[in-house]
């Protein structure tokens, strides 16, 4: 049987709207032992508004169906309201867990259609900064799903170890969180003096802490029960419903698109891509805490290799003078004050880039039409496709491990539904 | 039920309880003791929406510590909660489901409105986002940032234990229902099922 | 940067009604154009479908994104082989795992009639893209296992990613506070 063929015959997705599961759920029929519950949207998980309706037989979850659209911001349309310059500053606030990564896709959707060459350095700062927002996205994982699953001392311990890099970032964007620092042609600020210092801070203490988390997780008998063969998926069901990044890596398929179609300076770094191998929860927690541990190897050859030189493009057109300029030239100040009100033109065309973000690829759609603002910015969210998992993960398990596997996912509502 | 309510129509308690009684020696020390409890255990109810929720809990977590204020307990059911921080922006399919969730919460609550989205819809200026959480719940406090960092939501919480001290909000949402200036047309006990609420907005 | 190789079926052909001298490059026998070293298809309407699952027996085992294009008044965008700009478009990102290759396809949909074959039943994955389309433009998808609403609230009226649909921005009142 083809994995489509088995994926329909599963039966696992609740199709139903959603009034419709508001009245089949007040019929109440003795002989019939399944009922529609619902889950959500606001409920304990820290994963914010997502709702499941879930038909259960007995504990048994047999059809579900995760339903969205409670964070929907209409970011799309706002987006063809904004320069391109203003735009890290909106979609930045797409995926709050790791905002570098769409800030920086939709970056370098402006930067292929404007054709602009960035400066190493530039490069360099923005692979940085894109591998630490990884393990700050990684160890909020860790957290909500130590948590979801009974260990509420995990989330205490992974802030206490996010708190470090979030005060780097604070110290060089200035924000944070939705930093709105990698913007087209380069990154906003350069790196203060002194950073090396505190990025080797976190180095040192980092690999002590993951080895606490290996012990009070990875070798713990009830967490692997909980884990291990909950929500498992395979690779050819993973492909044909189009989820990617940890969910693809847990069930063994080597996909990561740093390694496999390299962006920024990733092949110029030495890194491993973790894979797991039976698809269920367990891995992909491995996957992740092992990432965070891979994305440290290529913060300290950062360290070392990191280029000299300007930090973003020097195109007056395409970035904005610096301030000092602005009293001494005329042509200075003309730039930015057509680039603060009207913006720079991007020439018109259509593009697609994507990343790796922490959640799978996130890619960015922009068609421009010429002028100042995007005719049409689509980020493709990895979390949204995703989610499409989430039926066929539950489907013959317990309700308890719904739970599980919801976290598993890792999904971030704001990029979902955006 | 009857007699119990005719007996504390009788003793003066009636709805406002121990805050109705007149102000006098034997009972101001009984208020005070009620005002400190209450803003010694406040416990927020879990509405993290978006980016502001993030914040939220790492003012939960460790390194900013809401427990030294009694507050790290987050209660998910509303029927145990007093707080409600309004963290993130609130879609426009979103705020039935928050108004319900204030209207299951038991007096005496309190509403923070946290970041700029939940206070007047931040950035969000269009179709989808509701402008102002205030347009729903009567907020007490406006936290602005975006998102604030734990340090100004520690800010509001405290200005909030300020209020609760003085007695100022409690005393003021009984008698006038208005939370932030806004008037619900709608006056509910505290356990009708929760009803449409025609919300007006603007000076009355 | 994704880097893309020519894919393996590439005929350059005169069109019978075209003039002397412009040739359309076709691959998969729809005409293909380059957008910033990016191959993109250009199928008709009665074509898609075919053209979707060719591309699927060709290795493209995973759809990446599905979504709408609304160019409202923009109708002189050039189209291989002259075809008609129409107002709004579906574009489809298709990726190749093995052979690390994507490709781009891009289908007209007429503004008063935007039907279209749902691919959910070829890719899984678009079922949920296919909505959130239908929910922004009001695309038809037909054959869709479940045409509801995904992010906007039931009984919404209207597509907000279309141009014609305001951006629904409320003028900002100061509201006074009272008392202090």
């Amino acid at each position: 049987m083809s994995t489509l063929d088995h994926l329909r015959n599963r039966d696992a997705i609740l199709r139903i709207s959603e009034s419709e599961a508001e009245n089949r759920a007040e019929v109440i029929d003795p002989d019939d032992e399944r009922m529609i519950i619902n889950m959500g949207p606001q409920h304990p998980s820290t994963h914010g508004v997502l709702r499941v309706t879930m038909e259960l037989q007995g504990e048994t979850v047999l059809r579900s169906k995760p339903v969205i659209g409670y964070l929907h911001t209409g970011m799309e349309k706002t987006a063809e309201d904004l320069t391109f310059l203003q735009g890290p500053t909106n979609v930045t606030r797409m995926d709050y867990a790791a905002p570098l990564f769409t800030e920086l896709v939709y970056s370098l959707a402006v930067e292929k259609l404007l054709d602009i060459e960035i400066p190493e350095r530039a490069t360099w700062i923005r692979m940085l900064m894109c591998e630490l927002n990884r393990m700050s996205s990684h160890l909020l994982f860790l957290a909500t799903n130590g948590m979801d699953l009974g260990s509420v001392g995990m989330m205490i311990y992974g802030w206490r170890e996010r708190e470090e890099v979030l005060r780097f970032f604070e110290k060089v964007t200035g924000l944070r969180m939705n930093h709105n620092y990698i913007r087209p042609g380069g990154v906003a600020a350069d790196l203060p003096d002194n950073w090396q210092a505190d990025v080797r801070e976190i180095l040192n203490i980092l690999p002590e802490r993951l080895e606490q988390f290996d012990v009070l997780m990875t070798g713990q008998p009830i967490w692997r029960a909980r884990t291990q063969g909950v929500g498992v998926i395979t690779t050819e069901e993973a492909i044909a419903l189009g989820a990617t990044g940890p969910i693809l890596r847990s069930t063994g398929y080597a996909w990561d698109t740093r390694r496999t179609m390299p962006y920024l300076a990733y092949d110029k770094v030495d890194f491993d891509i973790v894979v797991g191998t039976y698809g269920d929860t367990f891995d992909r927690y491995a996957i992740r805490l092992n990432e965070i541990r891979e994305s440290m190897r290529i913060v300290e050859q950062c360290l070392d290799m990191m280029p000299k030189g300007p930090y973003r493009v020097e195109d007056r057109k395409v970035t904005p003078p610096p301030r000092a300029r602005i009293d001494e030239s005329m042509e200075a100040l003309i730039h930015h004050f057509k680039i603060f009100t009207e913006g720079y033109k991007v020439p018109a065309g259509e593009v697609y880039t994507s990343v790796e973000s922490p959640r799978g690829e996130l890619g960015c759609y922009l068609v421009s039409d010429g002028g100042p603002k995007p005719q049409r910015m689509h980020i493709r969210a990895p979390s949204f496709v995703n989610l499409q998992t989430l039926p066929h993960m539950m489907h013959g398990g317990l309700l308890a491990d719904a739970v599980a596997v919801i976290s598993s996912i890792d999904p971030i509502m704001g990029e979902v539904d955006r | 039920m009857a007699d119990i309510y005719d007996l504390k129509q009788k003793l003066g308690l009636g709805d406002a309880g121990l805050a109705g009684l007149g102000h006098n020696i034997f009972t101001a020390p009984i208020e005070e003791l009620v005002k400190w409890a209450r803003r010694r255990s406040v416990m927020p109810a879990t509405f993290g929406l978006a980016c502001c929720a993030i914040e939220m809990m790492a003012t939960g977590t460790a390194h900013y510590d809401m427990a030294r204020y009694g507050m790290e307990t987050f209660r998910a059911s509303p029927r145990q909660a007093d707080l409600m921080i309004v963290a993130g922006r609130v879609s426009q399919k979103m705020a039935p489901v928050l108004r319900q969730i204030y209207d299951q919460m038991m007096e005496p609550k309190w509403v923070i409105s946290m970041g700029v989205c939940a206070s007047s819809g931040g950035m969000f200026n269009n179709y989808a986002i509701v402008q102002g959480v205030d347009q729903i719940v009567p907020v007490d406090i406006y936290a602005p940032g975006c998102p604030p960092g734990p340090e100004t939501l520690l800010h509001a919480i405290l200005a909030l234990h300020e209020k609760i001290r003085t007695g100022e909000l409690t005393e003021r949402r009984k008698s006038t229902g208005k939370g932030a200036g806004f008037e619900l047309s709608h006056e509910h006990a505290p356990d009708a099922q929760p009803e449409p609420v025609i919300i007006r907005t603007g000076r009355r | 940067m994704s880097s893309n190789e020519a894919p393996d079926v590439i005929a350059e052909g005169n069109d019978d009604d075209m003039p002397e001298n412009t040739h359309t490059d076709m691959a998969y026998d729809v005409p293909v154009s380059s957008s910033n070293d990016q191959i993109v298809l250009h199928p008709e309407i009665g074509f898609y479908e075919r053209l979707i699952n060719n591309l699927l027996a060709d290795g493209y085992q995973m759809c990446i994104d599905l979504c709408g294009v609304d160019y409202f008044k923009n109708l002189t965008r050039k189209l291989p082989n002259d075809a008609t700009a129409e107002r709004f478009e579906l574009v489809i990102n298709l990726l190749d795992l093995s052979a690390k290759r994507r490709i781009r396809v891009r289908v007209q949909l007429p503004e008063d009639d935007p039907k279209v074959p749902s691919i959910s039943m070829i890719y899984p994955g678009a079922e949920a893209m296919e909505r959130e389309a239908s929910d922004m433009f009001g695309f038809v998808f037909e054959g869709h296992p479940d045409p509801t609403p995904i992010l906007l609230p039931e009984g919404w009226v209207g597509h907000p990613l279309r141009k014609d649909f305001s951006m629904g921005r409320i003028p900002v009142q100061f509201k006074a506070v009272e008392g202090r």
